[in-house]
C-alpha cells in the first residue's frame, strides 16, 4: 500500500493534526465539564449502521450523529434511573406526523430549520433516500425496517420539500416505533450520492469511514481499535443543544482497568463492567450506579424439542423445577436483575412483560414429574453456553448443572466459542440443553414471542412448535394495543408458554453503567448504546 | 562467500516456508467452526441475508476457487478486508504491528538491560547474595502469570501511588498520536520534534514494558549466567587472567563474547515468544498491538484478518532469525556461512 493512499483511508486520523483542537489539553481535563470521557471495551468497527457487519458499538453512532424522524419521551424508574419510555413518540426531524384517514398511509411534516452537519438544509429528498437505503441494503437494517412492516421504497415518497410520506402494506403498530430506532437514519443524501459508484449506488464503502448526518455530534476524529472522538454539532435544531462540547470514547479491554480509571476520576462513564463490579461500585458510594432492567429481554434456560426427553412437557415441566434460581441470581446477576421465577399462577393475570413463570425450585416435585414421565432414573444431557458470554452464562450453567444432578439428569457442560455459538444454536439449533438470552428492541411480549416461539424463527432455539401460538403471534403482532382482542390474545399465548415452558426464565438482566457523581442525564435505551446528547456534566 | 550471499541464499530458503504457511492457513481457516456469514449477518438475520452476505464474503465459492482468489490478491499485495473491523487487513497491520513491536522492543530493551548485568553479577559472584538476588527476580518473573502483574503493576502504580498514566493504550486521552511515519510513536515525536508527545508515550510505554520484560528475565538471566560461568571456567580465561590482563578485558573481551551466542539464540526466542503472547498485556494495558487484533479475528472466524496475521508474523520471523545469523557471524566469525 502507498503511504498516500495510507493517508487517504485514513482520512480522519490524517486530518487530525490539521484539526482545531488543542494538541493537549492539561492533564486530568476528565473533570473539565466541557469534555465527557468515556471508556468501553469494544469500540465501534464503523460509522454505518447499514453495513453488513457493523457491530453493536458502533450503533453509537447512528444514535449521536444521526436524526431519525422520531424519537421517544423518557420516563424515571422507582430506583431513579432514566429510561426511554416506548409507548410515548416524540418529534426529532419531524415535527408532526399523522395518519391518512383511510388508514393506508402516514405523513411526515418536517422541521423546516434543520440542517447537515455540511450546512445544506434536510428535506424530504433526503429522508427518502435514507429510507430506500435501509430497506435496499440487505442484512441486519432491511430484517429491522420489515419489523415495522417498512419493505420497499416504493412505500416511500416526498410530498414537497418538507413533507414526506410512508405508505403501509399493512397498518402496524410496529411502524412508528420502528421508525424511531437507530436504523432509518436521515443520511445527507447529496453529499453520500457525491461518493456514490456504479457498484456501490448506496456509498457504503464512504459511508464506513465518513458521516453523512445531522445529529447533535460529529465525528471529530476515528481511530478504529482505539478511540472515537466526538464534537457538538453547535447548529443542531432537532432537540436541546448537548451539555458538553466534547465525546472522548477509549477502547479498554480490561474490565479491571476500566474500574480503576473511574475510581480515580480518569474516566466519567464506564460501560459493561461484570455485574460483581456494578454493585461493589455502587455499594461503595464513591461513583454513581445507574440500571434498568433490559426490556423484553430474559436470561434463560432452553430446552430442544428436537431431543427425544424434552418433548415430553413433564420433563420440561420438570427441568423447570429442578434450578436453583436463588442461587444463580446471586451468582450470576448479582443481584442486579429482576427474579423471573414463582410466578403466583399458571394462569397469567397481567399482560405486564417480562413476568416471572410460575416456577420455582423444588426438587421433589421435579422428581415426581420425571418418574411420571417415564425418566425416574434421569437422563444425561450436554448442557451448553455461549463462551462470549461467560460473565453470566457459566455461574448460571455450573449451578443449573448441580440442581439437574439433585433430579438424575446428568448434564455435561458444554462452552462453546462465540463465533460458533450462532451457527451452532441459532442457525442449526442443534444444541439439546442451553443458556440463552435475546432482548427485543420493539417492547411488546407478542414481539418476543415472534423472535423465540414461533417455529423456524432464528431465536426459537428450542424448534418449540405449538399452531396456537402460531396463530396467536400471526394475529397478535400488527394488532394495535387498544385492540379488544390484544390483552386476551397476549394472556392466552403467556398461558401456553408458562405450562409447556420449552424455555425456563432465570432473571431479566439490568443494564448498568458506572458514572461519577457529576454525570447528569445518563438514559436507558433499548439500543443499549449510550446517547450523549442528553448528558450533562456538573461542578466536580 | 560474501554476507549478500548469505542472505540472498537464506531469503531463498524461506520461500517454501512462507507458500506452506500461506497454504496451511488458508486451510485451518477454513476449517474452523463457526459459520463468519451467520455471524456477520447480525442478530436479527433471516437466511435470505445470511445468503447475501455469504455471497458479499466469496464464501459461496468453492475452496480451489477461494484460494485462486486469495492467490491473486496477494500477488497484489492485498491481504483482503478484515469484516470483523471493517478495514483492509494491510492498513490493520500497519497500525498495529509498529505498535506491537514498539512495546516488545522497549520490553526486550529492558529485559537485556536487567538480565544481562543481573547474569554477569550472578556468574561472577556465584551464591553470593547478587546471585540470589538475581534467582529470586527471575523466579518471581517467570512464574507470576503476566496478566497478574499488569494488573498488579496498574494497581500499585496508577491507582494507589499515581504515579504511572492511566493505562490506556499508548497515549493519553489528551493527546494526539503523532503523524504517521514509522508508526513508532516513540520515533514519530520524536521526527516531528515534539517531546511532549515523546514524554507522554514513553510514560505508557513504562508498565506494559516492564510488565511484559519482567517474564522473559528468567531465560536471558539464566542462560548469561550459565553461559558465563562457563565461559568463565575455561582455559583461555585462565591464560587471559594469569597473563595479567585487567579485570574488566578479560570479562567482557574475552569471556562476555565468547558468551554472547548462546545469549543471541535465546534473545531471539524470547523475542518471537513476545510477539505472539503479548496479548494479555495488550488486553490490561489497552495495548491496539496485533495480539488482541488476531485473537478476536479468530473469535469471530474473520479469514482474511487471521491469513494476515499469520502471514506478516511469518515474515517477521524469517527476517528475525536472518538477522540473528547474521550477527552471529559478527559475533563469532568460525560460524560457519554454510550453517
Amino acid at each position: 500500500m502507498q503511504r498516500r493512499d495510507f493517508l487517504k483511508t485514513t482520512g480522519l486520523v490524517a486530518g487530525a493534526s490539521l484539526l482545531p483542537m488543542l494538541k493537549y489539553l492539561p492533564a486530568h481535563a476528565a473533570g473539565r465539564n466541557d469534555t465527557l470521557v468515556v471508556v468501553l471495551p469494544n469500540g465501534p468497527n464503523s460509522l454505518d449502521i447499514h453495513r453488513s457487519g457493523t457491530n453493536r458499538p458502533s450503533y453509537a453512532v447512528a444514535v449521536n450523529v444521526y436524526d431519525r424522524l422520531v424519537g421517544f419521551a423518557t420516563k424515571i424508574l422507582p430506583n431513579g434511573t432514566a429510561m426511554y419510555d416506548y409507548a410515548k413518540v416524540v418529534p426529532e426531524l419531524a415535527e408532526s406526523w399523522e395518519v391518512a384517514a383511510d388508514g393506508k398511509s402516514m405523513i411526515f411534516k418536517l422541521r423546516s430549520d434543520a440542517t447537515f452537519h455540511d450546512g445544506s438544509p434536510v428535506t424530504a429528498e433526503d429522508v427518502k433516500w435514507s429510507f430506500d437505503r435501509a430497506v435496499s441494503v440487505g442484512g441486519f437494517p432491511t430484517v429491522q425496517m420489515k419489523a415495522g412492516a417498512l419493505e420497499k421504497t416504493e412505500q416511500f415518497s416526498v410530498v414537497d420539500a418538507h413533507t414526506f410520506k410512508i405508505t403501509f402494506i399493512k397498518p402496524s403498530k410496529l411502524t412508528l416505533p420502528d421508525v424511531g430506532v437507530p436504523v432509518p437514519i436521515i443520511i445527507n443524501s447529496k453529499l453520500a450520492r457525491s461518493h456514490a459508484t456504479e457498484k456501490d449506488p448506496w456509498a457504503l464503502e464512504w459511508m464506513h469511514r465518513n458521516t453523512a448526518g445531522g445529529g447533535g455530534f460529529k465525528v471529530q476524529r476515528w481511530d478504529p481499535g482505539q478511540q472515537i472522538v466526538y464534537e457538538r454539532f453547535d447548529e443542531w435544531k432537532c432537540g436541546p443543544l448537548p451539555g458538553v462540547a466534547r465525546v472522548i470514547v477509549r477502547e479498554v479491554p480490561s474490565a479491571s482497568t476500566r474500574r480503576a480509571m473511574l475510581e480515580k476520576g480518569d474516566a466519567d462513564i464506564s460501560l459493561d463492567l461484570p455485574p460483581k463490579d456494578f454493585k461493589e461500585l455502587a455499594d461503595g458510594g464513591k461513583v454513581a450506579v445507574q440500571g434498568a432492567p433490559i426490556e423484553n429481554s430474559m436470561y434463560a434456560i432452553g430446552m430442544n424439542l428436537k431431543f427425544e426427553p424434552f418433548q415430553n412437557k413433564l420433563v420440561r415441566q420438570a427441568v423447570a423445577y429442578a434450578i436453583p434460581y436463588q442461587e444463580i441470581f446471586e451468582a450470576s446477576a448479582y443481584g442486579r436483575g429482576v427474579p423471573m421465577w414463582g410466578g403466583a399462577a399458571m394462569k397469567p393475570a397481567t399482560i405486564d412483560w417480562p413476568q416471572p413463570y410460575p416456577y420455582k425450585t423444588d426438587y421433589a416435585k421435579a422428581k415426581e414429574l420425571l418418574a411420571e414421565a417415564g425418566y425416574k432414573d434421569g437422563f444425561e444431557v450436554p448442557l451448553s453456553f455461549d463462551l462470549g458470554q461467560a460473565d453470566w452464562s457459566e455461574p448460571a450453567a455450573l449451578l443449573a448443572q448441580e440442581g439437574l444432578g439433585k433430579v438424575g439428569i446428568k448434564a455435561t457442560l458444554d462452552k462453546v466459542p462465540g463465533a460458533n455459538w450462532r451457527t451452532k444454536a441459532l442457525v442449526e439449533k442443534s444444541l439439546p440443553l442451553h443458556l440463552k438470552n435475546f432482548g427485543g428492541w420493539l417492547n411488546y411480549p407478542d414481539y418476543y414471542f415472534f423472535w423465540v416461539y414461533q417455529h423456524g424463527h432464528l431465536f426459537n432455539s428450542m424448534n418449540y412448535k405449538n399452531d396456537e401460538i402460531e396463530a396467536l403471534v400471526e394475529a397478535t403482532l400488527n394488532l394495535p394495543v387498544e385492540d379488544p382482542a390484544y390483552v386476551p390474545n397476549i394472556k392466552r399465548m403467556l398461558e401456553i408458554a408458562f405450562d409447556e415452558v420449552p424455555l425456563v426464565p432465570f432473571y431479566q438482566p439490568y443494564l448498568d453503567v458506572a458514572t461519577q457523581k457529576n454525570v447528569e442525564g445518563y438514559e436507558y435505551w433499548f439500543h443499549r448504546q449510550l446517547d450523549t446528547r442528553s448528558i450533562k456534566k456538573g461542578i466536580a | 562467500m560474501t554476507k549478500l550471499t548469505l542472505i540472498g541464499r537464506r531469503l531463498i530458503q524461506a520461500i517454501p516456508s512462507i507458500i506452506g504457511i500461506i497454504v496451511v492457513t488458508f486451510l485451518l481457516t477454513r476449517a474452523l467452526p463457526g459459520d463468519p456469514a451467520a455471524y456477520f449477518a447480525g442478530p436479527a438475520a433471516d437466511p435470505q441475508s445470511i445468503a447475501e452476505i455469504r455471497v458479499a464474503l466469496g464464501l459461496d465459492r468453492s475452496l480451489p476457487e477461494q484460494f485462486w482468489l486469495y492467490l491473486g490478491d496477494l500477488a497484489h499485495g492485498n491481504l483482503g478486508n478484515s469484516i470483523s473491523t471493517g478495514r483492509p487487513v494491510v492498513e490493520e497491520l500497519a497500525t498495529r504491528l509498529p505498535a506491537s513491536l514498539e512495546l516488545t522492543l522497549a520490553a526486550l530493551l529492558f529485559a537485556v538491560g536487567t538480565a544481562l548485568p543481573l547474569g554477569i553479577l550472578a556468574a561472577t559472584r556465584p551464591n553470593s547474595w547478587i546471585d540470589h538476588l538475581c534467582r529470586v527476580i527471575v523466579t518471581a518473573g517467570v512464574s507470576l502469570p503476566v496478566f497478574f502483574t499488569g494488573l498488579f503493576f496498574v494497581y500499585v502504580f496508577y491507582y494507589l501511588l499515581d504515579i504511572a498514566p492511566s493505562p490506556i493504550g499508548r497515549i493519553d486521552i489528551y493527546f494526539i498520536a503523532p503523524a504517521h511515519v514509522t508508526g513508532f510513536y516513540l520515533i514519530d515525536s520524536l521526527l516531528a520534534g515534539d517531546l511532549e508527545t515523546f514524554a507522554a508515550a514513553f510514560a505508557q510505554l513504562i508498565l506494559p514494558a516492564i510488565t511484559m520484560g519482567a517474564f522473559v528475565l528468567a531465560p536471558l538471566a539464566r542462560m548469561t549466567r550459565a553461559a558465563m560461568l562457563q565461559a568463565l571456567g575455561s582455559d583461555y580465561i585462565r591464560t587471559a587472567q594469569a597473563s595479567g590482563l585487567s579485570r574488566r578485558k578479560v570479562l567482557f573481551a574475552y569471556a562476555f563474547r565468547n558468551a554472547a551466542l548462546p545469549i543471541l539464540t535465546t534473545l531471539g526466542m524470547v523475542f518471537s515468544f513476545m510477539l505472539g503472547a503479548n496479548v494479555l498485556v495488550e488486553k490490561v494495558f489497552a495495548w491496539p498491538g496485533i495480539g488482541s487484533f488476531a485473537v478476536n479475528a479468530l473469535v469471530v472466524s474473520d479469514y482474511a484478518a487471521v491469513q494476515g496475521f499469520v502471514l506478516s508474523m511469518a515474515i517477521l520471523f524469517v527476517a528475525l532469525n536472518l538477522i540473528i545469523d547474521i550477527v552471529y557471524t559478527m559475533v563469532d566469525p568460525r560460524v560457519g556461512i554454510e550453517g
